[in-house]
């Protein structure tokens, strides 16, 4: 790939005139996939599918039907989502479907002239943060192969990272696109609660499940988030110069008490580039978020359970050991229990409403280690072990209880070269706000 | 922990010991330690309308498979 023409924004008016043809972005993509096996980022190829697809997309760009800044652009789906005619595997050996019919999400995407190339691999039921434990074998981070590429959207992360596709669709539960985008790289938006269709999509926890759009940069996300609710695509995304001063809050209790030295450092330089640019950073808490793992684990062990009891019942030897395991937890959860945490719940998304009075968003690290090691179960943070999956969603998880959207974005450091992130979380249903100052971020990153 | 969820407690980990899942236990024991906070900051809620601070040992533990 052209590493000037990484980003949707600069290759689709190539596109559009004629200069670049869809078929060859396609092929190059499809080479790129044929160059990086071993990171193991897809589950189902649909190369002959997709350059059919780009074909068609070239003849209605000549004929002078151009859609928008998505015609022509190859994009890779989580195999959690369905696609028409291809099967869901959702990453796992259980017996897996075949759809009809294309998620509500997959069709918004063909209906803006999105090429979609595969299916990409995921931790199993996007149950896990480090897509390992999946039946087509771990995904590898394009940038250590040693490391998880995070997840459970890792084979869409890892994807983008390497260059295979323009943009992906993951899906997030407690941080499953935020949190690979982190480890790779990359950037991924969690949506408001609600505001993209799940139907479609095999559910984890239906009440924390969120579909989003993965990218390379903020404007190709912001691009692919318009085609997602239906949007016409014909200008260029919303320019950050035009949105004035920023107040940023950041809430250092519980969500900096304990990162690594790298995170921290990408953090604190984040706030100087802001403060640099003539923005406001202010410190902040948000109450009782040191309830949030118990308030999620209430809610996600007997939604998952919920959907998995028949395949727990039937064949339960064809889960991965661990995620059979924390399916199984679900099954002894006391409803009382998961009331108690739907109504604290409600406390939460309160506390995150009122944490963001005095700010137009919060800002804060995505993940608090760099990718881990394959293989490892447990991470030291600053003189604390902990388990790889408690750490690895500690600080996305809050706002799939209480549906604020969330973008996560690299960050700087020079600690060492593997990724870092930050997030930002804006009010619920002000997703293009949240978007609009995502690109400040990134523009004052460099 | 209450005498309520050392009970649920003891019934899981025998259930999950006759149902051959032995490696569930552990997982368990983390859970009984999440439910205990949860409900701890629950009934404080029916108490005031601010949730207490959970203690410090149970804000950094993550819970078993958040």
């Amino acid at each position: 790939m052209n590493p000037d023409l990484r980003r949707i924004v600069d290759v689709a008016p190539l596109l559009q005139s004629g200069a670049l043809s869809p078929v060859t972005l396609t092929h190059d993509c499809l080479t790129q996939i044929d160059a990086r096996p071993e990171t193991n980022a897809f589950v189902t190829r649909l190369d002959a599918i997709a350059l059919d697809d780009a074909l068609a997309c070239e003849r209605e760009i000549r004929a002078g039907r151009y859609r928008g800044l998505l015609h022509g652009i190859p994009v890779a789906v989580k195999d959690l989502i369905d696609v028409a005619g291809v099967q869901t595997t959702s990453g796992s050996a259980q017996p897996a479907g075949e759809p009809t019919v294309d998620a509500p999400a997959i069709a918004r995407l063909r209906d803006a002239g999105a090429i979609i190339i595969g299916k990409t691999n995921l931790h199993e039921f996007a149950f896990g943060t480090t897509s390992e434990e999946s039946a087509f074998g771990p995904v590898r981070n394009p940038r250590d192969l040693r490391r998880s590429a995070g997840g459970s959207s890792g084979g869409s992360a890892a994807a983008l990272a390497a260059g295979m596709c323009f943009g992906a669709l993951g899906t997030d539960t407690g941080g499953s696109i935020r949190i690979p985008s982190a480890a790779c790289g990359t950037v991924g938006l969690k949506p408001t609660g609600g505001e993209i269709s799940c139907e479609g999509v095999v559910p984890l926890s239906t009440s924390l499940d969120h579909v989003g759009p993965m990218a390379r940069c903020v404007p190709d996300v912001t691009l692919l988030f318009d085609a997602l609710m239906g949007r016409p695509l014909g200008l260029l995304p919303r320019s950050p110069s035009a949105s004035g001063r920023v107040v940023f809050g950041v809430p250092r209790p519980y969500f900096c008490d304990r990162v690594e030295a790298g995170v921290g450092q990408a953090l604190e330089r984040t706030c100087q580039a802001l403060a640099a640019a003539g923005h406001e950073i202010r410190d902040l808490a948000i109450e009782h978020s040191a309830l949030t793992p118990d308030v999620y684990l209430h809610i996600v062990l007997p939604e998952a359970s919920r959907y998995h009891a028949r395949m727990l019942q039937r064949s339960p030897s064809l889960y991965s050991p661990g995620v059979r395991v924390r399916l199984e937890m679900g099954r002894y959860l006391l409803a009382e229990d998961y009331v108690r945490a739907m109504r604290l719940r409600q406390a939460l998304t309160a506390a995150v409403d009122r944490a963001l009075y005095g700010c137009d968003v919060l800002l804060l690290p995505t993940l608090p280690i760099p990718a881990p090691v394959l293989g490892a179960s447990t991470v030291d943070v600053n003189g604390t072990t902990e388990p790889i999956r408690a750490a690895m969603l500690r600080l996305t998880q809050l706002f799939n209880i209480t549906g604020h959207p969330a973008l996560a974005l690299p960050a700087p450091q020079n600690v060492d070269a593997l990724p870092r992130s930050v997030q930002i979380v804006g009010r619920r249903n002000q997703t293009d706000r949240l978007l609009t100052i995502g690109s400040i971020v990134e523009a004052c990153l460099g | 922990m209450s005498p309520h969820i050392d009970a649920w407690l003891a019934a899981a980990c025998a259930d999950a010991e006759r149902r051959g899942l032995p490696e569930l236990k552990p997982l368990l024991e983390s859970l009984a330690k999440s439910t205990a906070a949860l409900r701890a900051a629950d009934a404080e809620l029916d108490d005031r309308p601010a949730l207490p601070a959970p203690a410090a040992d149970r804000a950094n533990s993550g819970g078993p498979t958040s």
